[in-house]
Order: C-alpha cells, then structure tokens, then sequence
C-alpha cells in the first residue's frame, strides 16, 4: 500500500506541474481586476462595444507584452484597438480581424498560440513530460517490488532453519 | 566467474552507467537549453513580414506635404526604410550610423516618420542631419501597423522586388550596420 500512495503522490506532483505550466501559457480570459476600465468603448453600439472589447482581449500589446490591448494604454494599444473598432464597423469578421493582426505582427500577437507545427511542443510537451514521469514511476516502482520479493530458501537454509526450530523446542 | 555470470555483471554495471549518465544528460541538455534562452531579447519578435512583399503605400512627404509619394517608385532598387520620430531617444542614437550610410552613397534611405509633429521632425532633421532619400509621413501610425512596427526605431531592408528581407527591431548598433544590413545590401545589389 505504501508503494501505491507514493506512486500516487508522484504523479499528483506530475499533473499539479503540468497544469501549473498550462496556466501559464494560457490566455488571460479575463482581464486583472482594475483594468477592464481601460479599453472604453467609443462606440454607442453596445454590441460592438463588446465585440471590440473581447477582440483586443485576444491580442496582445507588442510594448508592454504582458498585457493585451484592452488592458494597455500604450500608443500602438490605443492604435491598435481603434484598428478593430474600425474593421467591426466596416463588417469583417472576428477570424478576419486576428488574421488581420498575425499578417503584421505574427502568432505572438494572440494570446492563446495556434496548433500548428511549430507550436506542438508548446501543447503537447508538459503531457509529454507528465507520461515520462508516469513511465519513470512506474519502471522505479516496478524495480522495487523485484528487490523486495523474498529469495525462496535454499536446501542449506532450510535444514538450518529446522535445526534451530527443533533447538528451540528442545529448551 | 562462469561467461555468463561475467555477461550479466557487465550488463548490470552497464545499467547503473546508463542511470547515471542518463539523467545527467538530460540536466545538462536542460540547462544549456535554459541558459542560451537568457540571451534572448523577449523584445525582439520575429516579424511575419519577412519574406513577403512589403506593403505598397502612398504618403505625404514630410518635406513637402501636399506630394504625395508611392513606394512603387522604388521598385527595382534595394532600399532601406527606416522607422524615425524625433520623440523617440533611441532614434538619435542610431542616426549617425544612418548620416554615415547615406554618405557612402551605397544605397537610398528611406525615412518613416512616425507619429510625429512635421515641425519637431523637421527641426530635428535640422539638428542631426538628414540622411534620407525622401521622408514620408506617417502622422497617425496606420503605415507603421501595416509594416508591423511596434517599437521606434526600426529599420527594413527591401529588395529590388519589392520583399521585406531583414528587419532590425531597436536601435541600429555599429556592428549591426557593419555585419548584416551593409552586406546585405551589396548582396541584394548583385541580385537581379
């Protein structure tokens, strides 16, 4: 049973550094409170007011990287966010819109990375990593019970064992 | 010691090597990996444009407002386009670099003068020389998104067809102007 927690524990280890690393890759859903009072919309329209706002949430500011362009008050930010209102009002689509946006500044401009061949280890690589440390577990563990197992006596040992059995008796 | 104990002692020895060695290696990958990643400038984006042809535009002139100039005009040279405001430290920083290179009279320098008040721009000018073949006006950053430009200065090398082949990110440096940008230019040159 021992064996089995601490296995157990190896691998909870393993998928708390997994999802450690996928949140800090991941995109900022929502923004720091404080913040989403930064990006005002400048439109009556509440709908692209809206529209615009979880666009910019999407994008990322090229100055300040580790805030998106809703959250920036950075020059290229307030450019780059006056960039989407105008293409709402002009009728593209969202999807138009980022493609808009990577054309220029490339993937790192999104938040959340495309699946693509260059980017499959930014993906796949913590469970990559989470499956060699399952594997490394398991093969340690595996080892163990081989180290543990008891050695079956030999003929020598046994007559010796039953000759100190019989001793005992006879005391 | 029978052959066959003997290949199994050596099989295990060689066991316990590999279990050393094993994890070392992959501490050791791990590190260089980490360290080299120390030297990266996070600044320094990799820009989509290269490669691609380099947005055709039409600006004013910051000499002259009311021409307006077409970049299809350059096609067939190579040129350099250089990012400027007179805002932006950085950009006199490099501008002797630019000075000298326009005195070379190896290439035409192009200047895009982002975001910026004509009358600062070109007192500028004034102050530290100008080394650009014509400067266009960019006054409210719309050409500097389509170029991809998120931090002044930056600096594009544009061959004869019109393709964006390097982009410099920051500041110019001396050896930056000496290593890739001056012979690249030459090489872009022979070109046809």
């Amino acid at each position: 049973m021992n064996r089995f927690n601490r296995l157990v524990c190896v691998l909870a280890a393993l998928l708390l550094a997994a999802a450690a690393h996928a949140q800090g890759g991941a995109p900022a859903k929502a923004p720091p409170q404080g913040f989403t009072t930064t990006a005002k919309p400048t439109e009556n329209d509440p709908v692209s007011a809206q529209r615009e706002h979880e666009l910019a949430l999407q994008l990322r500011c090229l100055v300040c990287q580790n805030q998106s362009i809703a959250e920036s008050n950075a020059d290229l930010a307030v450019d780059l966010r006056r960039q989407v209102r105008e293409q709402i009002a002009a009728g593209r689509s969202d999807s138009q819109i980022i493609d808009f946006m990577t054309q220029r500044y490339g993937d790192f401009v999104l938040y959340s990375p495309p699946l693509k061949g260059t980017t499959l280890l930014l993906w796949f690589g913590p469970f990559a990593l989470l499956l060699v440390g399952a594997l490394v577990a398991w093969r340690v563990v595996a080892a163990r019970k081989a180290v543990v197992a008891p050695a079956p006596l030999s003929d020598e040992e046994r007559a010796r064992a039953a000759a100190m059995l019989a001793g005992e008796r006879n005391t | 010691m029978s052959a066959v104990a003997a290949e199994a002692a050596k099989s295990s020895t060689m066991k316990r090597v590999a279990l050393f060695l094993l994890p070392l290696a992959a501490f050791i990958g791990l590190s260089v990996f980490l360290f080299k990643g120390l030297w990266l400038n996070p600044r320094e984006v990799p820009s989509p444009l290269i490669g691609k042809p380099a947005p055709v535009f039409e600006r004013p002139l910051l000499h002259r407002g009311d021409v307006q100039f077409s970049s299809k005009d350059l096609l067939g040279q190579v040129w350099i386009f250089n990012v400027w405001a007179s805002w932006c430290g950085p950009c006199r920083q490099e501008h002797p670099l630019f000075n000298d290179l326009a005195a070379q009279k190896l290439v035409p320098i192009v200047g895009m003068n982002y975001k910026d008040q004509p009358g600062n721009a070109l007192k500028w000018l004034n102050e530290l020389g100008d080394p650009y073949k014509l400067t266009v006006v960019d006054a409210d950053g719309r050409l500097g998104i389509d170029f991809g430009v998120y931090g002044v200065p930056e600096t594009f090398v544009i061959d004869k067809q019109g393709v964006i082949r390097h982009k410099h990110i920051g500041p110019v440096t001396p050896e930056a102007m000496q290593k890739k940008i001056i012979p690249l230019v030459r090489e872009l040159q022979k070109q046809p």
